[in-house]
């Protein structure tokens, strides 16, 4: 007898748990072929609102753990990633139609990706703070903070390279994020989703709606508590109204770059703010 | 001299002149020189203090130390009830298990007290009849929050003691505390003191509850600890367990300290009693540890040390019964309270 | 519990179980990714607390340090240096993954061959170990950002000479950081602790860490000589005591090679009388007492401001007499066993010139074992500036007390010193220690805290103490060298 597979089904990340759409509507992806491959759920305005609350919620204890701990659990979950290579590959090979081996390599180079920025997390300070020798008695030190909540458009091709690509240096810092994945080609967000429930990242810390990016971000540009935007994935949008809109708020936006963006410390340091302390040096 | 409207010299307010507090700091004993006294005290710095608790949390007790400190936990535990749904019926049945803590071995020790509302205090005094060893002690002054006139407070009070309350638990005022009004929170504890005296001219033991969950600052715990002492409570004791933070290891080695220190200077022996979060034994070894290596070993008995604690006992008779049997024990094998 | 029964305070044993080990009679030096038998004549490592043989182990004679040097070249020019750094960096992941994996094992080891205590090892010396392996793997592919320019090179095969006070986390600090860079490495474990590194060399194996990459040769000083003296080698790196650092930096003088030296300690431990008082009655223990004083950057001196000596003095002993001195297995022990014989000899000399100069001793009431290698945690007081145990690192359990007036005279005095390697500063006022951290010649300041390390922070002295430094982004400049442009 031969076995007949159970068929997944593709539902919303927010706040550590897997909710359909709060709106009840689902969309066909397909193979690169057009064959019906699952009914991803399809992210509404209120998902969006829900996973800005969670990843608020998350911030705090993200934030606050110490940067040893933030490299442990991310490196952790390149094991993960590791583990479900062939799932990954599998799924990029049926939405995206590459050959398993250009999948493989891909998948591969997401690992290395998310390897080189899970060993930022305790140096990355060392690099970009300092201590800065003013002129009077006083003991004078600059530290890159985590910006907050960051929202994220995902690469719309590049699979999991793309996902890792955006979504990595964005947690090195300590901020928490909502990705919004590539409409076409979802299958890797979900799966990283899997990965995601299953390391040691807190609930929220990582929010993943599939969906339509062109209805979702704008709520995202206007929402009053994001405070960065990553437009990586955004070319195809009216991505210069999205960066208006999001100007309301004086939000730190990234505009668009084609394909999988190359990992690169300025891409940590953009989502960090730069906080100086001063602090008296007296003797007597 | 011009008008009658400006008073050339003000007197400060005097400070009801608990004993301790005269000796110590001595003199006319007022707001400001209660107030001098407690800012001269050594700070504390948080993270060696939590660094040292948790050193102190990685010993580990076992065999017969560990036989010994189940039996001294039970001991020195206050049973304890303070809720809103309390009735005759579920004071009773408190009383039975802190009378028998486990029926299934007739050799465990009994609990110190048990710890009921002011109201609950006489269906306590009959639940457990007389010659039991159990105390009976009754939360007052408005507990949990505190908020109420210094009179409500006094007859919360007294009303308790009538009832046949050998120990009351007040709580301080946090938010005269919080606002720097030392010799308010002073003068409230010398009453509280005062209102525990029996006809017979014996007092009923006070704990004074600092709330450190409120204070916020082991600063503020250091120096209501010291205030508590200086003020007559016989016992300082971290929580109502109506707030979290309750009881927590860093927060009671804290109090330990001061009370070894109040040794050091007078002879004198205060009593602590860490209450709220305790549940497991493993938990209070923790405390009895911390208890032994800072103020000494002297202090593990029920006049000196108590835990305030309700899910704590069964589990230490859980592990009570693991030790004489064996093997591990469960939650059918203790009984409801 | 009645007067004839035990205290509470004497807790029952509580021993950790030494069945953990697999441990070999004997080992080899690990050479070329194998363990092989040494040419020089075997010595037995023992077990500090009760004097019992632990192990055989190999002795590497100048004929071994060859062929471990040629292993590390030829691993070098051929694999090590072909690799991206983010392949480095995995290896490295590897080996601390492994390390947390086996910690338990690691931390039963060490204490059975130090002597230090299992609460140390297994909380304090094995998680850094870990976590020293882990930073160092993350820096793997990025060394542009090491503060060297871009593209800067490793410098090829490093010896490495490591002490027996931290023996496992001493071989961390130094190989993680070199492996790191694309540097291989032949180091030498100290002879009296031996055995963590043996283990360690199987974790190498398991990691599948490519042969010779790591090498490790086990002897005493004529191994260390002849390792250091070794034609072919780029870079010495010696933690260890300051007379053999000096004949170290004397003998690679002219050579060309780079060369990093974390030597001894007279540390300063500064109480000011606005300090929080009950945490620094614990800095000043563990300042002294952790490791059983066995530590370079040990508070070895206290400096306390002279107003508040006698209550200091005072809660001091009282707090000395809960240590609990034994077998360091036991989960309880607070202070583990003296290493050898020869260092036992050596405090108590010490100790006995300290009485003959007039200090007052007074030791904590310890029941010292029959067997084994102890000492008491002793204070002397009333040591001033020119009493030899003011000034010669002692290097056990034993603190001199000294006290100033000033914030100027405690910094004069803390300075006063050929060393410089660690300071420590109690008070609560902020401005007053980052001003006197400023003036103190110290490579690393504690404030209201004492023997804290992290990976990610440098550690290193002035002066006598060495040069160089382990740990952070400055840790790799040791092993690294500014790229010069492709012609």
């Amino acid at each position: 007898m031969s076995h007949l597979p159970v068929p997944k089904t593709y539902k919303l990340y927010i706040g550590g748990a897997f909710p359909r759409s709060e709106s009840g509507r689902v969309y066909e992806v397909t193979t690169a072929k057009g064959d019906f491959l699952a009914n991803a759920a399809k992210a509404s305005r209120k998902d969006a609102r829900d996973a800005v609350v969670a990843a608020r919620a998350a911030l705090g204890g993200w934030a606050g753990t110490t940067a040893y701990n933030r490299g442990q659990v991310l490196y952790r979950i390149a094991e993960l990633l590791e583990g479900r290579s062939a799932q990954f590959v599998e799924e990029l090979r049926l939405t995206d139609g590459i050959s398993a081996a250009t999948a493989l390599k891909q998948v591969e180079s997401a690992i290395d990706t998310w390897v080189w920025y899970a060993g930022w997390t305790d140096k990355f300070a060392q690099v970009a703070g300092n201590a800065n020798p003013v002129a009077g008695p006083y003991f004078n030190i600059s530290v890159p903070e985590p910006t907050g909540v960051v929202a994220i458009v995902a690469p719309q091709a590049e699979g999991l390279l793309g996902l890792v690509s955006v979504l990595a240096p964005v947690l090195v810092s300590g901020n928490t994020a909502v990705v919004i994945a590539s409409e076409k080609s979802p299958l890797s967000a979900v799966t990283l989703s899997e990965v995601l429930a299953t390391s040691d990242v807190p609930g929220g810390v990582v929010n993943i709606l599939t969906g339509s990016a062109a209805e979702i971000t704008p709520w995202l540009a206007g929402h009053a508590d994001v405070n960065a935007l990553d437009l990586a994935g955004a070319e195809a949008l009216d991505w210069v109204d999205l960066q208006v809109t999001a100007a309301d708020t004086l939000k730190r936006v990234l505009p668009p770059e084609p394909g999988a963006p190359a990992q690169n410390l300025a891409r940590i340091a953009f989502f960090t703010e730069t906080k100086t302390v001063w602090h008296t040096k007296a003797l007597i | 001299m011009t008008g009658a409207s400006l008073s050339s010299s003000v007197e400060p307010a005097l400070l009801a002149p608990a004993a301790r507090a005269v000796e110590v700091i001595g003199g006319n004993l007022t707001e400001k020189s209660l107030r001098l006294h407690l800012e001269g005290l050594p700070g504390v710095d948080a993270v060696g203090l939590e660094a040292r608790a948790a050193s102190l949390a990685t010993r580990s007790i076992k065999t017969t130390s560990k036989a010994w400190a189940l039996d001294a936990t039970i001991r020195m535990i206050d049973l304890t009830t303070l809720e809103g749904a309390d009735t005759p019926g579920k004071v009773q049945s408190l009383c039975a298990k802190a009378l028998t803590p486990d029926p299934s071995d007739l050799t465990t020790p009994r609990v110190a007290a048990v710890c009921v509302y002011g109201d609950m205090v006489p269906h306590a005094v009959a639940a457990l009849g007389s010659g039991s060893g159990i105390n009976v002690a009754a939360v007052a002054t408005a507990f949990p929050a505190g908020r109420s006139s210094l009179s409500v407070k006094l007859s919360d009070t007294k009303d308790a003691v009538a009832a046949g309350a050998d120990e009351i638990d007040m709580v301080i005022d946090r938010g005269a505390f919080l606002a720097g009004n030392y010799g308010l929170v002073f003068d409230e504890i010398v009453a509280v003191k005062e209102a525990c005296r029996r006809d017979d001219g014996t007092y009923a033991h006070l704990k004074v509850i600092l709330e450190t969950g409120e204070l916020n600052t082991y600063d503020n715990v250091r120096k209501a600890s010291w205030l508590s002492i200086l003020a007559g409570g016989d016992f300082i004791k971290t929580s109502t367990g109506k707030v979290t933070p309750a009881a927590t290891l860093p927060v009671t080695l804290l109090m330990l300290q001061v009370v070894r220190d109040w040794n050091r200077l007078t002879g004198e022996k205060i009593g602590v009693k860490p209450a709220g979060g305790i549940k497991t034994s493993k938990d209070a070894i923790k405390f009895l540890v911390t208890v032994a290596e800072t103020v000494g070993e002297e202090w593990l008995q029920p006049h000196l040390f108590r835990f305030g604690a309700s899910s704590l006992l069964n589990d230490v008779l859980l592990q009570r019964q693991k030790l004489s049997t064996g093997r591990y024990s469960g939650p059918d094998y203790v009984t409801v309270d | 519990m009645t007067a004839t029964e035990t205290r509470f305070l004497d807790y029952a044993p509580a021993p950790e179980s030494a069945s953990i080990l697999n441990l070999r009679d004997s080992y080899g030096l690990f050479i070329d990714g194998d363990f092989v038998p040494g040419s020089g004549k075997p010595f037995a490592t023992i077990s500090p607390a009760t004097e019992k043989k632990i192990a055989e182990v190999a002795y590497a004679d100048a004929q071994d340090v060859d062929r471990a040097v040629a292993a590390a070249r030829k691993a070098y020019d051929r694999t090590w240096s072909k690799l991206s750094g983010s392949d480095r960096g995995k290896y490295l992941f590897r080996i601390a993954r492994l390390v947390q994996e086996r910690a338990r094992e690691l931390a039963v080891a060490e204490s059975l061959d130090n002597g230090k205590p299992i609460k140390e090892s297994r909380d304090v010396d094995i998680p850094l170990v870990a976590a020293w392996f882990f930073y160092y793997a993350g820096w793997a592919d990025k060394l542009d950002h090491a503060g060297l320019g871009p593209n800067p090179r490793s410098l090829g095969v490093a010896a490495q000479i490591v002490p027996w006070n931290f023996p496992l986390l001493m071989l961390a600090w130094k190989i993680a950081p070199a492996l790191a860079a694309g540097n291989t490495v032949v180091l030498k474990p100290a002879d009296t602790t031996p055995l963590s590194a043996l283990i360690f060399a199987e974790i190498i194996q398991q990691a599948d860490l490519p042969p010779g990459v790591v090498n490790f040769i086990n002897g005493g000083g004529d191994t260390g000589a002849a390792l250091v003296n070794h034609p072919d080698v780029n870079k010495v790196a010696f933690t260890g005591s300051t007379p053999v650092g000096r004949m170290i930096a004397k003998s690679v003088a002219g050579s060309g090679k780079s060369v990093t030296l974390e030597l001894g300690g007279k540390a300063a431990n500064i109480v000011f009388d606005d300090a929080p008082l009950d945490q620094a009655i614990e800095g000043i223990v563990n300042g002294i007492f952790f490791n059983q004083g066995h530590v370079c950057c040990a508070g070895s001196r206290l400096l306390v401001q002279e107003n508040i000596e006698a209550e200091v003095v005072e809660r001091l002993k009282d707090r000395l007499t809960t240590l609990r001195l034994g077998d360091p297995l036991d989960k309880n022990t607070d202070i583990g066993a003296i290493n050898s014989r020869a260092q036992l000899d050596r405090i108590r000399e010490l100790s006995d010139i300290g009485e003959a100069e007039g200090a007052t001793r007074w030791s904590a009431p310890c029941e010292i074992p029959a067997k084994g290698f102890w000492f008491a945690p002793t204070i002397f007081t009333g040591v001033e500036t020119s009493h030899r145990i003011a000034r010669d690192e002692i290097f056990g359990p034993v603190l001199s007390v000294l006290t100033f007036r000033t914030p100027a005279e405690a910094i004069s005095k803390a300075n006063n010193t050929p060393f410089g390697l660690s300071a420590g500063i109690w008070t609560d006022k902020g401005s007053k220690i980052l001003a006197v951290a400023d003036k103190l010649r110290a490579g690393v300041v504690w404030a209201n805290t004492f023997n804290r390390f992290d990976p990610a922070s440098p550690f290193g002295g002035y002066k006598e103490s060495g040069y160089g430094r382990e740990g952070g982004r400055h840790g790799l400049a040791a092993y690294l060298t500014s790229g010069k442009a492709a012609r």
